[in-house]
């Protein structure tokens, strides 16, 4: 099945993200495909790069660069709700990219699935 | 052949519905909602809007932000139907319980029943809850 992913909240101050990660590893170990992630809202701020969370607990930025840039997945900070947060690009989470809206209407279509974390 | 064709443009209208549950200020997901549907409505989908909850105070007419300094959006659900978006629902309860009526809203919208939204919904190929 194809799945399309929207993350609408910030990461660490919501478990969203984590659930989306885990959602997305489970979903890929049994053979789904992932169409997109579409990060909104708060969302966005999963894309900043500058985030440096203690060593002690995970890292919710590099589970996107894993799944972006290791599993090949697109991932995608909406522009407008980025620019609003100061997440910008060439300084977003290796592995994500910043984009339209378009594309959350494009995988919304495309997917068998929309699942909406947050 | 010719069928087929059209069959093949009939799956790519896809229905979206649309589950506004926030009131517009207080936080941003209503209208960062709204900004979505606008965009969606370019991709020339079967759009539905559902109102439920707080969410239904998004349409409440004569809305004025001055004094809390945020820019107000009410006028951009006037847009809707320029965008094609002329399914526009409000839930009876929702609306009732916070002492609201049809003609409260700043555009036409159609008063539905929980179960009435719930088959609509059953109905959708995605929905995005805002």
């Amino acid at each position: 099945m194809k799945f399309a992913v929207q993350v609408l909240e910030a990461p660490y101050n919501n478990q969203a993200s984590d659930t989306a990660y885990h959602f997305i590893k489970a979903a890929l170990d049994k053979g789904h495909t992932i169409v997109r992630v579409f990060f909104y809202h708060n969302g966005v701020i999963n894309a900043n790069n500058s985030a440096e969370p203690p060593n002690d607990d995970r890292n919710i930025y590099k589970r996107w660069t894993e799944l972006g840039k290791e599993k090949g997945i697109d991932i995608v900070a909406c522009i407008a709700a980025s620019k609003r947060r100061g997440i910008k690009e060439g300084q977003i989470v290796e592995g994500t990219r910043i984009s339209g809206l378009g594309q959350l209407a494009d995988m919304t279509i495309e997917a068998d699935r929309l699942i909406t974390f947050g | 052949m010719e069928v087929d064709e059209e069959m093949e443009v009939d799956e790519n209208v896809k229905k979206v519905m649309f589950v506004m549950r926030k009131a517009p200020h207080g936080s941003i997901y209503s209208y960062e909602g709204l900004e979505t549907v606008l965009i969606t409505a370019a991709y020339e989908q079967d759009m539905t809007m559902v109102f439920i909850g707080d969410g239904v105070f998004a349409l409440v007419k004569g809305q004025d932000t001055t004094d809390i300094g945020i820019k107000g959006f009410i006028k951009t659900y006037g847009a809707l139907e320029h965008y094609d978006v002329e399914k526009i629902y409000v839930d009876r309860v929702s609306m009732e319980e916070r002492g609201l009526a049809a003609d409260d809203f700043a555009i036409d919208v159609e008063v539905k029943e929980a179960e009435e939204i719930a088959a609509i919904m059953e109905e959708q190929h995605a929905t995005i809850p805002y």
